[in-house]
Parts: structure tokens; sequence; C-alpha cells
């Protein structure tokens, strides 16, 4: 395998969360640790159910291949394996492998004595797909309410949970989470760009560093977040996108069955004008 | 303030807002395509109970004797229920006072001159007549739409004289002359007639009348995912989608009850309601153009809008925010009179043998679907408000 030669100081045992020293080793450039062995397990038993599906369904075509939920008839009980009982096992599979990737995230960030920050933002979009899958299904009483695993299927899921409530683009946590997530592409090309432009100065300019960003931002706008700042801005905005996301399906249906037009009916009603 | 803090604040935020819909598990729902599409109802049983308790058939009255004397051989001018009984004959009228007549008026006079009942001085008694018109038309033509169920006088009046749920042209919607152009009644909880309508969305507020008065084209997306020649706009488009709210809301369902959104026209992909609802849409277009704009005048003032123009209905008139009016069940079964004309006896007094029933029942349009807009078309001869509201196709 090859290794950098600094690289070896970085391979530091310890740091895991089971297992003690069982796999706590490296391939290649990969750490493994229980939980890598538990994401591929995971990851590969779930796209063996899911090409099994494909197989026993009525086409191969990669965007129509559809692995649907049970009926909402089962409620939470297990369904026939036909009937939705792969799509359940999926579920459990893809719940496994994120989660396990996350740990593994923790154990990595353990053992070179960092902080928690990356498993931490990657848990705000396994966050997302629980609340989707699991949380949201849970509260209205059947796995049925989830989405089903294909390339169309599930847009078309989508479409129809959002007009289930007549108009999805008045849901105000829906309205948040776009917003974040829009905000978030937004600070990631400019501070893309702002690096770019200090790197790649004019022919015979040497290359300018976080003083000459500040300074750009400041000239431009009058104010510059930072080298550090954008980092934390950047990290903030972006769980947010996710966590946003979350709100906006688990209010759709547990906490709010009408159009989501009408919820806005609060302003009209405040007691200022009404 | 700590990590922890934060973390607790962000979550009493978050139960603020949870609490702050209004509504809470557990919620019913009901699958109404296959599994995974999405399509499905939900619906909040405490909200349900309400509704439920609101939408109740009131007591039938006693059958009523049908083998006595005509009441059109009995009384005079009796111009729609000639085929009825004497018996069966007051049994409607009877009906009609507790379903119809105002509470503070809850007897005969507030249609008929106590002095003559065959008197037409009363407006009450012109517009009667041809509800009763209207509602044989709608039980004997309009099974597309009613089925078995039917309507009695009751399904609308809920015994007020005037529905609850009626429209008139909206002053406002379309009409301001403003720098920046016509609102087209949109981006306005409020309309111009001090009302919401369309779900408190930005949508123009005044559907009605381009599509249950006029017959603006409701059908406007292209049939294929990419551009082919379909030539009409976004704007169009708005008008159909809030004609397709005040559907929502008037009977309490969401899109999927009908469609399945990833193809909102296919009719192959559309639930049966689709072409119950289709049906309900040329109902109310032709009850309003032949029944209720022909009334315009006999209402006094205090009736219309402020356009003057008459009261007219749509789709929550009957359905009252119920997908089915009461719920499905039917108060027009008990109420054989309401069912159309019956064959009159061949030795019974025809006089005026082309009478407005059996004229009605001949002019109602025929059930299959393709030729329903036919017939409706037929009536564009009455006069309809205003039928360009709705944007041009652009190019």
């Amino acid at each position: 395998m090859a290794m950098l030669s600094f690289e070896r100081k970085y391979r530091i045992r310890g740091g895991t969360l089971v297992g003690g020293d069982l796999f706590d080793f490296w391939v290649g450039a990969f750490y493994v640790g229980f939980f890598g062995i538990t994401a591929a397990f995971f990851a590969l038993l779930g796209t063996a159910l899911l090409v099994y599906g494909a197989a026993i369904g009525p086409t191969w075509n990669l965007w129509q291949i559809s692995i649907a939920p049970p009926d909402l008839s089962y409620g939470l009980g297990l369904a026939p394996l036909h009937e939705g009982g792969i799509w359940q096992l999926v579920t459990i599979c893809a719940v496994g492998a994120f989660v396990s990737w996350m740990l593994r995230e923790v154990e990595i960030c353990r053992k070179l004595g960092m902080g928690f920050h990356v498993p931490v933002a990657f848990g705000s979009a396994i966050l997302a797909y629980v609340t989707l899958q699991v949380i949201r299904p849970l509260l209205l009483g059947a796995w049925g309410h989830a989405f089903p695993y294909g390339i169309y299927s599930h847009l078309d899921w989508v479409s129809n949970v959002a007009y289930q409530y007549l108009h999805f683009h008045y849901n105000p946590a829906h309205m948040v989470a776009v917003t974040f997530f829009f905000t978030t592409v937004l600070a990631l090309a400019l501070h893309g760009s702002l690096v770019l432009s200090a790197l790649n100065p004019a022919k015979g300019e040497v290359v300018k560093g976080a003083e000459h960003e500040n300074t750009f931002f400041r000239d431009n706008i009058g104010y510059s977040i930072g080298t550090l700042g954008i980092h934390r801005f950047g990290l903030l905005i972006a769980i947010n996108a996710g966590v946003w996301s979350a709100i906006c399906i688990v209010i759709s249906g547990p906490f709010w069955t009408r159009s989501w037009t009408d919820w806005w009916a609060w302003w009209l009603n405040l007691p200022i004008w009404n | 303030m700590n990590h922890f803090g934060r973390i607790v604040l962000a979550g009493i935020a978050s139960l603020g807002l949870l609490v702050g819909c209004g509504e809470r598990p557990p919620i019913e729902t009901q699958q109404l395509g296959y599994r995974g599409t999405g399509m499905e109802e939900n619906t909040n049983p405490r909200l349900l109970a309400e509704l439920v308790a609101k939408n109740q058939v009131p007591a039938s009255q006693p059958p009523a004797d049908t083998s006595g004397p005509l009441a059109s051989e009995i009384y005079q001018n009796v111009q729609v229920l000639k085929d009825l009984s004497v018996g069966e004959f007051t049994r409607v009228m009877l009906s009609m006072t507790e379903w119809v007549a105002p509470a503070e008026q809850k007897n005969c006079t507030y249609c008929h001159n106590g002095e003559n009942y065959a008197d037409e001085g009363k407006y009450q008694y012109k517009v009667a007549r041809r509800m009763l018109s209207m509602t044989r038309e709608i039980n004997s033509s309009w099974k597309t739409h009613v089925g078995k169920t039917g309507v009695t006088c009751h399904t609308c009046h809920r015994g007020q004289p005037v529905p609850e749920y009626v429209w008139f042209t909206d002053p406002g919607a379309g009409r301001e002359n403003s720098f920046v152009g016509s609102r087209a009644g949109q981006n306005s909880a409020i309309t111009g007639l001090g009302v919401t309508t369309i779900g408190h969305s930005s949508l123009p507020y005044d559907p009605y009348t381009p599509f249950l008065l006029g017959e603006q084209n409701i059908r406007v997306n292209g049939p294929t995912a990419l551009p082919t020649g379909n030539r009409n706009s976004i704007k169009q488009a708005e008008w159909t989608y809030a004609l397709m709210v005040h559907m929502s809301n008037s009977l309490g369902v969401n899109c999927t009850y009908c469609h399945n959104t990833r193809a909102w026209a296919s009719w192959e992909e559309s639930r049966p309601q689709r072409s119950t609802a289709w049906h309900g849409i040329r109902l109310a277009r032709h009850l309003n153009n032949a029944y209720l704009v022909p009334l315009t005048d006999t209402f006094p003032d205090k009736r219309l809008g402020p356009l003057g123009d008459v009261a007219k209905i749509n789709c929550s008139t009957c359905h009252q925010g119920v997908y089915k009016p009461y719920f499905g069940t039917s108060m027009a079964k008990d109420y054989p009179e309401l069912q159309g004309a019956k064959p009159m006896p061949v030795a019974a007094p025809m006089e005026g043998a082309a009478a407005p029933a059996a004229g009605d029942a001949a002019a109602a349009p025929a059930t299959a679907p393709a030729a329903a807009p036919a017939s409706a078309k037929n009536l564009t001869a009455t006069p309809v408000a205003r039928v360009n509201v709705v944007g041009r196709p652009i190019g």
C-alpha cells in the first residue's frame, strides 16, 4: 500500500466506540473500524435487495424501477416481502448504513482528537431521511406514508404528497428550508470564487491571502465574515437546510392536514386588524 | 448561553411551530392509489367530527299518499309539480317551508300570498318554482354527478332562504385600472367582496365567473413533458389552479382525491372521482346559466351582487366542505316527488302539455361525457358576463 511519508503519524490506534482493536485497521487509504464493516454490510445488503426488488418487478428501465413501501393497511407491521417487505428491509439497511458511516466519522474524529463537526453535519442529512422514512410514518401510523425507492417514482411521490396539501410552497418550514438551501449554494459560490480569485492573480501578481479576501468583501459590501467565520456560517446554514427540510415534512400530515395556504389565516386573524 | 441551552431553545422553538399548526396525531389516512404513489387523504378526526355534526340530514316528512287526485286538478296555477297527488304536493310544500323559509317566518306566506296561494306576486314564489324544476332536472338528468343520492332543496339551503355558499362576480377581480396593470384578483387574501375564496393563496380569487358561468378552457396543461405546441400560458394555469383549490376546499379533499399529480391530464391515471367532478363543473355551469341568471330580474336588488348579478352556485353550495353532501347520506331517496316528473296518467287533464318541467327534462344535457360539453355550449345564448378574464395565450 502506498502511503505518504507523513501519513503514518496520523494512523493512530484507539478512539473506537465499540469492538476495541478488532477492526482498528486501514485498507489502503480507508479506515475500516467496526462501523466500516457494518456500513459495508448494510450498503451491500440494501443494494442487493434493491436489485432483487427490480428483478421481480415489471421493468429493468433504470428510471422506472421502483421499490414501493407497503399498503397503508399494513400499518406499522411487517409486510410480505413482495408487498413492501423489501422496502422495509432496504430502509433498515439504509438507516444502518448511514448511521454506521456517521459513527465511523466519529471514530476518525476521536483518533485525530478533532471536533465532531463533520459527523454532526452528516447527521442533519440523516435526520432529514429518517424523518421522511421513519419518524413521519410512525406519527401517521403506517410505513406506507414513506417514499418509494425509484428515480421517477420518488419524484412522483414528492409531487403527490405536496399536492395533498394543495400548495406546498406555502408550507412555512418548506420556505425556510428552501431559503437555507439556496443561501448555502450562494455562500459556497461566493466563498469558492473568492478563494480562487486570491489564488489565481493576474499574470505577474503574487498569490494573495486572507487580508486581500477580507478587503474584497469590505470594499464590496462593507463587511467580511472572515476566513473562519465563513466556514462556521456555511456549516450553520447547511445544517439548517437539512433540519428545516425534516421539519417541513414532519409537520405535513401529523400536525397539519389541510391546505398549506390556509395555514396563513393566522396572519389575517391577528388581533391587530381582526 | 452554552451549547445545551441553545439546543433546548431550538427545541422549544420547533415545538412552538408544531403547536402553532394546531393539529396533532393521531391522523386518519386513506390510501387512494397504488402503494408508494403518495396518493392519500389525510383527515384530522377532531375536525371531521365537527364537520359531521354540521352535515346531518333533517328528519324526513312521513311518506305521502300517492293515490289521491292530482294537485294540478285541485289547486290553481300548478306548473311544475302537476304530476303529484295532493298528498305528495302538500308534503313537498311542508318540506320546503322547513328547508328554505327563514327561521322568523317558517310558514307558507314566505313564498305565498296568504289571500291567494296561486298568486305569483312574491318573488320567492317565482324563484321557488324554478328551483323545483332545477331540483327535478338535477335528480333526473344529472345522475352522472349526483348518482342515486340526488339532491333536495335542503342540500343547498340547510334551513335558510339564501344558501350559505353562493357567489357573485367579484367587482375587484381583474378590473382595477392601476398603473401596473390588472392584478387579475391575485395576491390578495381578501376579495373585492370582502371574503376569502381560494384558501388565502395568491391565485386569482374569482375563478367562478370564467369557469362556472363562462366556458373558459380548464384543461390547459400540455400532453407531453417537453413543449410540443401547447400555447396556454402559466397565467391560464393559475386560473385553473384557483378553480381546483375551490373544488378541494368545497369537498374537503386534496388534489390526489381525483388526480395522480404526475400526470394531471391523464384520465387513465386519474381516479373515477375525477369524471364525477368533470360532470359537476358542467352541472354548476348549466344551473347558473339555465336557472339562476334568468332569475336576475325576478330577485329584488337586495338579493343581487354589487354588479347587479344574481347569486350563483359553485361546488361549495351543495358540498359544504364534504366530498359527498351529508357524507353520502341520500336525503332525496325519501322524496320521490323531487326525482323528476312522473308519467302523467293519460286520463288526467293535460292543460299546457309543454309544461316547464317536461320541457326542462327534454332540454337537459345527455349524460354521456362526450355529449355534455356540447349541451353546455347550447347555453351560451344566455348572457355570460365575461369570459375574457383569463390571460390570452402568449405569442
